[in-house]
């Protein structure tokens, strides 16, 4: 045990003599190591990004917050069928509240685009929510200033907005977005609360912090006729646990308000947050494959690089081996020293990988939330261990198992 | 008891589809404290003969006893111990690490021992004492005269305190006044007690040991004993 321990210990100080004496050549050699794992760190970082920023924003929806539509976010369902399913209207939104028991709120939502302007700035495609008091209920949301618009400002169908973090940013720099006349479209509006961020920035525009409410009503009259658009019924559940059984009551009347019989499909489709989540997996899982395949390729060609560095170590050290070998060195003995050199020179790349990949992933945070984790450090430290390890083992295999007299000869 | 006990060995090399008799019989007992020069011209089959007693390679057929252990059926990891304890390499071209100083380059044998480092630097300061290089230690061997390149490697060789030292053409290397200094080197060690066997093809090299074999054609041709200019003390 000692001995394989003294034999360890002389090995490395062998592969750091022979480190040491081919700098350039261990440093051109590292580089490759060091590209791979600052690669595999970054991408796992960046996919941990991603999930993390996914889950947020998909949390922002509300995992107890059924969306009942006339289109189905995700389904196999043809386009045109769901096209011509009957639009939602406002009466269903009210017979289908009288009806439902379960639900701890539920809102009429009407959604277009609008450019929102004050003075100067302006922010276009922005996402305009047409709901009543109860629809600040079916969400988590919280005040950075002011308040969600009133039961009787909704009712008096006034000119009350509530915008997102985003919107207001980008029209009031300076934070003083409350009780001040903004432009959606063509129609004044006055701000009552702006919402506190939400962060979840993958959402697009269906990020509550790129999004401003006014009631309902107001859309109707000044954006788009009552009878155009398809309205969506938000319905909260009272727990994530009564999820299931409040979607059932809604499914049950919302067939009883539309009039549909026994065989009859639905006419109507209940998102949920699962179904998003499902398919943002199913986009990331794409990305992950993508990106470990690539960083990947890049870990193999610096392991292919090593190997022929060591190919090369092992050629112009045949006469030390036989040397070695005449002296008393045993087979493992010259296969560990080999490994080690190899092993040495991976670690070291792959710790100024390391290094590398968490000053970046400090850089890349300000666009983007990442951050090394342990997991990964240690992945990192493992994978350049066992490129070490596996692009050694040929060509220490070789100065092993050569033949004492003829390397003492060789020239 | 003799160290080396050779009976009948033959080496057969298979080179392409010919196969090359490099030793055909050959038997040979050489004692302790002997100081044998094996001569012969190039094809005789002095190298082989020397790469196995050196342990570096074993015969086709016929017996080798070590020590009175069998060499033949040895494994190369038992091949790798018995050179690292019982055998000193000297060799023509020296075959020093270039990147390290005498002490380390006289420690490796010790190191694949497994030996301590302290007790390891200790043994091969003596021993490059003992060779007269006491003032040359951290001197690495591209700053050192080739005369010194050899005397570290005798020191290299006689720092495991082997049974035998095997010389392979020792001052080959080397202009005729730094062999002779070699060889008086040599002479020292052998008064010591110590089993010298040397491979060379000088004759006035080979007139420095006290028996000198001569091989032809993978065969013993002559093995005589030399006659004496000096007595060596017996130990």
């Amino acid at each position: 045990m000692s001995n394989i321990l003294l034999e360890l210990r002389e090995g490395l100080s062998i592969a750091w003599r022979a480190i040491k004496a081919n700098k350039i050549r261990a440093i051109l050699t590292m580089l490759g190591i060091f590209i791979g794992v600052t690669a595999v760190v970054l991408m796992s970082t960046a996919i941990k990004g991603i999930d993390n920023s996914l889950q947020q924003g998909v949390s922002s929806l509300g995992s107890d917050v059924l969306y009942i539509d006339k289109w189905a976010w995700f389904s196999n369902e043809e386009w045109w069928r769901m096209r011509n399913r009957r639009n939602i209207e406002i009466d269903d939104y009210t017979r289908f509240k009288d009806l439902a028991k379960l639900p701890l709120a539920i809102a009429p939502v009407s959604n277009s685009m609008q450019t929102i302007k004050y003075g100067d700035r302006k922010v276009e495609s922005v996402l305009l929510s047409g709901s009543n008091a109860d629809y600040v209920k079916t969400t988590n949301f919280d005040f950075s200033a002011g308040r969600f618009y009133s039961e009787i400002e909704a009712n008096g169908s006034r000119n009350v907005a509530v915008i997102g973090s985003e919107i207001s940013s980008k029209l009031f720099p300076r934070g003083d977005a409350l009780d001040k006349i903004i432009k959606i479209g063509p129609v004044n509006y006055k701000v009552v609360g702006v919402i506190a961020e939400q962060g979840s920035t993958l959402l697009g525009a269906f990020n509550p912090d790129n999004q401003v409410f006014v009631p309902l009503g107001t859309v109707f009259k000044n954006f788009s006729s009552r009878r155009m658009r398809s309205i969506t019924i938000n319905v909260r559940a009272a727990s994530p646990e009564m999820l299931e059984a409040t979607k059932d009551e809604a499914e049950g009347i919302m067939r009883k308000i539309r009039g549909l019989v026994h065989n009859e499909p639905n006419d109507f489709s209940i998102n949920q947050q699962e179904g998003l989540t499902s398919f943002l997996d199913s986009i990331t899982i794409v990305i992950k494959i993508a990106g470990l395949f690539i960083t990947g390729l890049s870990l193999f060609v610096g392991a292919v690089g090593i190997m022929n560095i060591m190919f090369v170590s092992v050629r112009e050290r045949t006469r030390e081996i036989g040397l070695r070998k005449a002296i008393g060195a045993k087979r493992r003995t010259i296969l560990t020293q080999f490994l080690l050199e190899s092993s040495v020179i991976c670690l070291i790349g792959g710790l100024i990988g390391l290094i590398a990949a968490i000053l970046l992933s400090f850089m890349l945070n300000q666009f983007f939330p990442t951050s090394v984790q342990y997991d990964v450090v240690i992945l990192a430290i493992v994978i350049s261990l066992l490129t070490g390890i596996v692009s050694g083992l040929a060509p220490a295999y070789t100065a092993a198992k050569l033949d004492p007299v003829d390397a003492l000869r060789y020239e | 008891m003799n160290i080396i006990n050779i009976e009948h060995i033959a080496k057969v090399y298979q080179v392409g589809m010919e196969q090359v008799h490099a030793l055909r019989d050959v038997s040979l007992k050489i004692d302790r404290n002997e100081y044998v020069a094996i001569m012969g011209p190039s094809g005789s089959g002095k190298s082989t003969l020397m790469n196995m007693l050196g342990c570096l390679d074993t015969p086709t057929s016929g017996i080798y006893d070590f020590k009175g252990v069998s060499v033949s059926e040895m494994t190369d990891n038992e091949l790798a111990r018995i050179r690292n304890k019982e055998i000193g390499f000297v060799f023509q071209t020296f075959n020093l690490l270039a990147r390290s100083d005498a002490v380390h380059n006289v420690e490796l044998p010790l190191i694949y021992a497994g030996i301590p480092s302290a007790e390891r630097k200790e043994r091969a300061r003596q021993a490059l004492i003992d060779v007269g290089l006491g003032d040359r230690m951290h001197h690495k061997p591209n700053e050192l005269s080739g005369g010194q390149r050899q005397r570290v490697a005798i020191a290299r060789a006689l720092v495991t305190k082997p049974a035998i030292i095997l010389a392979d053409e020792p001052t080959g290397n080397l202009d005729s006044k730094t062999g002779e200094e070699i060889m008086a080197l040599f002479h020292e060690i052998h008064k010591k007690g110590n089993t010298i066997i040397l491979v060379t093809h000088e004759e006035y090299i080979a007139e420095h040991a006290m028996r000198i074999l001569r091989l032809k054609d993978g065969l013993i041709e002559k093995d005589e004993v030399v006659e004496r200019r000096f007595i060596p003390n017996q130990h």
